[in-house]
């Protein structure tokens, strides 16, 4: 109350002060407004400049190692650091270790083959899992596994990663790669299906654990999806005399197929980023890409993080450059996986059930 | 399907067909509920014989001791990226479900700042920490610490929240917004004491999500937050802090039994944490679904 002055008498003294505080009020309403409205805009920017500033640091980080590795990075297998006793020598102006050459293909290709392996898993038994939950069991018991299914999503990653490389792994090792392993022809493209099978620690145990922490994601959504599809044409088609199976392959899938598509994709760029389940079970093997699907292996993301301690004593940095170049080829292809799926969605699902969980 | 008409004649091939995609439907569920038991209940059956209380009050010491320190930086990790996150997250939400313009298309507005949310909210999280790493704990000299720690983790989850928070409120009926601007309420009051009140609960089980992810996460933690056996200190910068997801990734491998044990300890609390915060948003969505019906 600013305005609050010695008045010539009680009355008029009196409406000038309601005035006066309803003015305060409503002023403070509007700027309560413009609170909202201007830490909202600001808000919202954060993300945008936190992505920039991400990819603007990877870029200018990994310059040196571009300049120096080469187009060469994406097809060699090497991974070799260098002498770091010996004098630095300069290519293209930047100093690295002697014989360093590093190649990036079998972390790309092991971030592929195991998010491929993933996918090929988990997208049939997430659909047979929705469908499960929406079409087959009874509500009270439908309920609590869904909510169970959700929080398999919840579970720390370092969590599965531990039961993978201490139980399932040596498991499955000993139990089932051997099945497959000694029984499979010893053909041309089955023939990767053949090898030692190791102690659990690989490509494809560490598909398989991909697979199990995408499926959350994928089944959800997908229930989510089931249960928006209205009743009456499956209603009308089971008329028609179809049976569960058809009225789902013909009328309920189709009916949410770009969803399904997005999660799908959602669940790939999971796999795609999964770091440390990976790092524990993979075998954190460098240089070669795995001679067939038991082998030992690593992806981008497990390199990162397990080389990043030893890419710290190089003198010269260009161990660090490189492991920016890494990630910046990690961030290329989720971030491409991440606008595909957007679009796919965007152009096919316009009229159908809105996608997605919001 | 008893009845089938004319239109589709019972067959053999169409009656094998259908009892294999049940059969195949139902053994997906037992795929997917059968090794998260196992999964549990193996971290359960490794801790659970030889836990001990001491585990939550006293620190690392040697190849044994406890984790007090890594728990207690936990809850202080939970809380800044509450703080953080939070306000980020919650902000930007209610900006793209309310505040934001429509553009003249008719389409929501906020296109960009939304493909960028998205983006971040796919964007592998170990790039986020190594990047945490380069710029902030070296390219700043903050060392590994709480800050950095908590910049990265905030901006992961930050888009989880944003569109939590986001759906939460476009679930508010309009009849709500309609009725607040006929009482003469101003936009930002009628946000405050109608909209953003009655999408409280949609608001918070996204943080509590949120919260359960930032909890569980390694990779970016590794290279911004370090690692110490002293327990968390005021200072944001400059001074390293535990957290549980640390011991789960580095003591599981050991040679000594006892430090083997640190690691499936911090792992049966982690699950334990994970859980309940869960369930608390769970039933929260629960409630918030019977008020609705209750309205309705």
């Amino acid at each position: 109350m600013g305005d609050e002055t010695v008045s010539p008498s009680a009355g008029a003294a009196l409406t000038r002060r309601t005035v006066s505080v309803r003015r305060v009020r409503a002023l403070a309403r509007g700027s309560e407004e413009s609170v909202w409205r201007w830490s909202a805009r600001v808000a919202s920017v954060i993300p945008l400049a936190g992505l920039a500033f991400v990819l603007a640091v990877l870029a200018v980080k990994a310059w040196p190692a571009i300049k120096v590795n080469g187009p060469g990075f994406l097809t060699r297998s090497d991974w070799i650091p260098g002498s770091t006793y010996a004098n630095p020598v300069v290519t293209n102006g930047v100093a690295h270790p002697v014989g360093a050459s590093y190649g990036a293909w079998p972390l790309i290709a092991g971030t592929l083959q195991t998010s491929v392996i993933a996918l090929i898993v988990a997208l049939p038994i997430s659909i047979g899992t929705a469908f499960a939950l929406t079409e087959r069991l009874p509500p009270w018991l439908a309920k609590p596994l869904s909510f169970f299914v959700e929080v398999l999503a919840g579970i720390p990653s370092v969590i599965i990663g531990l039961w993978g490389v201490l139980t399932l792994g040596p498991f499955l090792a000993a139990h089932v790669y051997p099945l497959i392993a000694n029984h499979v022809p010893n053909v041309p493209v089955l023939r990767y299906f053949r090898g030692p099978t190791g102690y659990g620690e690989g490509l494809l145990t560490s598909g398989l654990v991909l697979g199990l922490m995408i499926v959350p994601i994928i089944a959800s959504t997908t229930r989510d999806l089931f249960l928006q599809v209205p009743p009456l044409p499956k209603e009308g088609a089971e008329a028609l005399g179809m049976t569960e199976a058809e009225v789902a392959r013909r009328v309920t899938i189709p009916w949410v197929r770009s969803g399904i598509i997005g999660a799908t994709v959602l669940g790939l760029g999971r796999a795609l980023g999964e770091t440390i389940a990976v790092a524990m079970i993979s075998g954190s093997v460098l240089g070669a890409v795995s001679p067939n699907i038991f082998g030992t292996m690593t992806t981008v993301a497990a390199t990162i993080v397990s080389q990043l301690d030893s890419a710290a004593t190089d003198g010269t940095g260009f161990a660090i450059s490189t492991l920016a170049e890494a990630g910046l080829v990690l961030a290329v292809i989720s971030v491409v996986v991440n606008v595909v799926a957007r679009v796919i969605v965007n152009k096919s699902s316009r009229h159908v059930a809105p996608v997605g969980r919001g | 399907m008893a009845d089938v008409t004319a239109a589709y004649p019972p067959t053999r091939g169409r009656r094998a067909r259908e009892v294999v995609f049940r059969t195949l439907s139902a053994a997906a569920l037992l795929f997917v509920i059968g090794p998260s038991l196992w999964l549990i209940a193996d971290v359960v059956v490794r801790a659970v014989p030889h836990w001990h209380w001491d585990v939550l009050t006293t620190v690392p010491l040697g190849t044994g001791g406890g984790l007090e320190n890594a728990v207690l930086g936990t809850l202080v990790i939970m809380v800044g990226v509450l703080v953080i996150a939070g306000t980020v997250g919650v902000l930007s939400g209610i900006h793209f479900a309310e505040l934001a313009r429509p553009r003249r298309s008719g389409r929501a507005g906020g296109a960009v700042l939304r493909t960028a949310t998205e983006v971040l909210s796919g964007f592998p999280s170990i790039v986020l920490g190594y990047v945490g790493y380069i710029a902030l704990c070296v390219g700043l000299h903050w060392g590994f610490s709480l800050l950095p720690a908590l910049i990265v983790l905030s901006l992961m989850v930050t888009p989880y929240i944003a569109k939590s928070t986001e759906s939460a409120l476009r679930q508010v009926p309009t009849s709500y917004r309609e009725g607040a601007e006929a009482l003469g309420m101003s936009t930002g009051y009628a946000l405050r004491k109608v909209v953003i009140r009655s999408a409280l609960p949609g608001i918070v089980t996204g943080l509590l999500i949120a919260l359960a992810i930032a909890v569980g996460e390694t990779a970016p933690l590794i290279y911004t937050a370090g690692i110490t056996n002293t327990l968390p200190s005021a200072s944001l910068i400059h001074q390293p802090i535990a957290y549980l997801t640390y011991y789960v990734w580095t003591d599981y491998n050991q040679p000594i039994k006892s430090t083997q044990y640190l690691s499936f300890d911090a792992a049966l609390i982690l699950i334990v944490l994970v859980l309940v915060l869960l369930v608390v948003s769970r039933v929260l969505v629960n409630r918030t679904q019977r008020h609705a019906e209750g309205r309705r």
